[in-house]
């Protein structure tokens, strides 16, 4: 058949699937489509046999194009995206969440050690030598951790902070924390090295802060402070090193697949993990501006609130995968 | 035909070309985007702090969010392209050429931090240039493609084209040199007199010892195309 017959017997077929997708992509309701959509499967396979004769007869080039375009427009709107749904999202946090985090253990574990181990070594290291402070954070920053929680500053009642400053505090946590998580995380991708990086370097930091606090005497303040928010923030930080190491392990021991395929789906895997991290860094940054400066609170009273929630923090992650079972 | 288009076989058995897009439009891109947030954190860091620290706190929410999830935000809701993409007519979509997944959109902007190592995006161009499809570290990680979203080209039929009478060409012509003639035909309006008569001359033997080569050659097309 030559290319006019062809156009002729076909055109309309083709100017009703444009005005379909027209009609589709159009925000507002314009007037309705030429077919309705349990059609739009068929004719869609019969444009594509359009387009592949329209190829194999070699017909001109702007035929060609005008299939081609039709072919991508439809096969995006037949194949695209699902919407999330809200059941699903609950089943996720409440089920499939724990059992992801169950599954991934080894890599929980390691992120644990990796970044527990250097902040605890340091703390007690430090103990024993207060000079190692100096090996990890600037005299600066020394002095102006020193005066944040210095408890002779501390001699008033009621909030340390005014309510504002707490919002501030909020953004600046949510911003900063946050952050590093996701670094902590991509930082997989050069082979587990960034989030090895990360791990240690944030652990060591902290360890520092916390020994020299410690041995400074300052424990009511600081401990006080951070006994809140501990329990998220550092599953958060750990959850982060689980998925960047889950990354950077795939990109190490493919197991089988091509690395290409392997880091896509550890990615994916790993993205999951970062949606309970991304939770937790922002219950840690709720918690640690609008509650750990309350100054009016015993110390007992805030302790007990850290043991409890870290109690909640393992409850969930323990115990939500036998409920899937 | 140019290799920096990717073929993608679908379900049905079609191949789709997708036009790939280099480092240069994707970095012009990505320049545009910049300044448009810079526009925005100007705007918001004298407007905020007005309201002291609850507008500071904002401030740092709003940084966050713009840092991170700007693109995400675009390519979800705006059909994947942020502003500065589309001022370049690009586009984001998936390697197999649906509308880019919401995971995808955070997984390829969540690796930016690791793409801009170790300054100005360098790792990631290199991958770029490397790398068969243009793809950066986080395209890769994400498998997402960015593409030059075609405008179709609405190439109206030459109405009030000249009436001419169809010849069969002399000799049977293979598929592609059909083809060829029907789009010398469909380009002749864009060219002029003279470029439209030496490409018609390449056509050697079959528009020898005719005066206009080109008229010739418009009268096969017309014939093969199915005007008898």
């Amino acid at each position: 058949m030559r290319q006019t017959a062809f156009s002729a017997r076909h055109g309309a077929e083709w100017a009703a699937m444009e005005g379909f997708l027209d009609a589709a992509d159009r925000l507002r309701r314009g007037p309705p489509p030429p077919f309705p959509s349990h059609e739009f499967p068929a004719r869609y396979r019969r444009v594509c046999q359009h387009l592949a004769i329209a190829r194999a007869r070699g017909y001109s080039h702007a035929l060609h194009e005008r299939l081609h375009q039709l072919v991508l427009r439809a096969h995006a709107r037949l194949y695209g995206v699902r919407r999330p749904r809200w059941r699903a999202a609950l089943r996720f946090l409440l089920v499939d969440y724990p059992r992801l985090v169950g599954e991934e253990w080894p890599y929980l574990l390691a992120a644990g050690l990796l970044f527990m181990g250097p902040l605890l070594a340091l703390l007690a290291a430090i103990q024993w030598q207060p000079e190692l402070t100096y090996t990890v954070l600037a005299p600066a920053q020394v002095v102006q951790i020193e005066s944040m929680y210095d408890p002779q500053l501390a001699e008033r009642v009621g909030r340390e902070r005014e309510a504002d400053t707490d919002f501030a505090m909020f953004g600046f946590y949510v911003r900063n924390n946050t952050s590093i998580g996701f670094q902590t995380f991509v930082g997989g991708t050069l082979f587990g090295l960034g989030t090895v990086f990360f791990l240690v370097f944030n652990g060591l930091y902290i360890g520092a802060v916390a020994g020299h606090l410690t041995h400074l005497g300052y424990t009511q303040t600081f401990w006080g402070f951070v006994a809140g928010h501990s329990a998220f923030e550092l599953t958060a930080i750990m959850l982060s090193g689980a998925a960047g190491l889950r990354v950077g392990m795939a990109l190490i021991a493919p197991r089988g697949r091509t690395r290409r395929l392997a880091l896509r789906e550890a990615m994916l895997v790993g993205l999951r993990l970062m949606y309970g991290a991304a939770a937790l860094f922002l219950a840690a940054a709720f918690v640690e501006a609008f509650w750990s400066s309350i100054a009016w609170l015993a110390p007992i009273t805030k302790y007990a609130v850290g043991v409890a929630l870290w109690l909640l923090v393992a409850a969930y992650l323990l115990l939500g995968r036998r409920h899937a079972a | 035909m140019l290799d920096t288009t990717r073929n993608v076989e679908t379900p049905e058995g079609i191949e789709l070309a997708l036009r790939v897009a280099g480092p240069m439009p994707r970095a012009l891109a990505w320049l545009l985007d910049m300044f448009l947030r810079g526009v925005i954190y100007s705007v918001l860091g004298m407007s905020l702090p007005e309201l002291g620290d609850f507008g500071m706190g904002l401030f740092l929410l709003a940084l966050f969010l713009l840092e991170w999830f700007y693109p995400v935000a675009f390519e979800l809701l705006w059909d994947g392209a942020t502003p500065g993409k589309r001022v370049l007519g690009l586009r984001v979509i998936n390697d197999d050429g649906t509308p880019v997944r919401a995971a995808a959109s955070v997984l390829r902007n969540l690796m930016r931090s690791v793409d801009f190592l170790p300054v100005g995006y360098a790792l990631g161009v290199l991958c770029m240039l490397f790398h068969r499809d243009f793809k950066r570290i986080g395209d890769m990680a994400a498998g997402t493609l960015v593409v030059y979203a075609s405008a179709p080209e609405a190439r109206a039929a030459a109405a009030g084209a000249p009436v001419r009478a169809a010849l069969p060409p002399a000799w049977p012509l293979s598929i592609g040199e059909q083809k060829t003639l029907i789009d010398f035909a469909e380009r002749h309006p864009r060219l002029t007199g003279q470029r439209a008569e030496e490409l018609a001359r390449a056509a050697g033997p079959l528009v020898a010892g005719s005066g206009d080569a080109a008229e010739r050659l418009l009268a096969h097309a017309d014939w093969l195309a199915g005007q008898r």
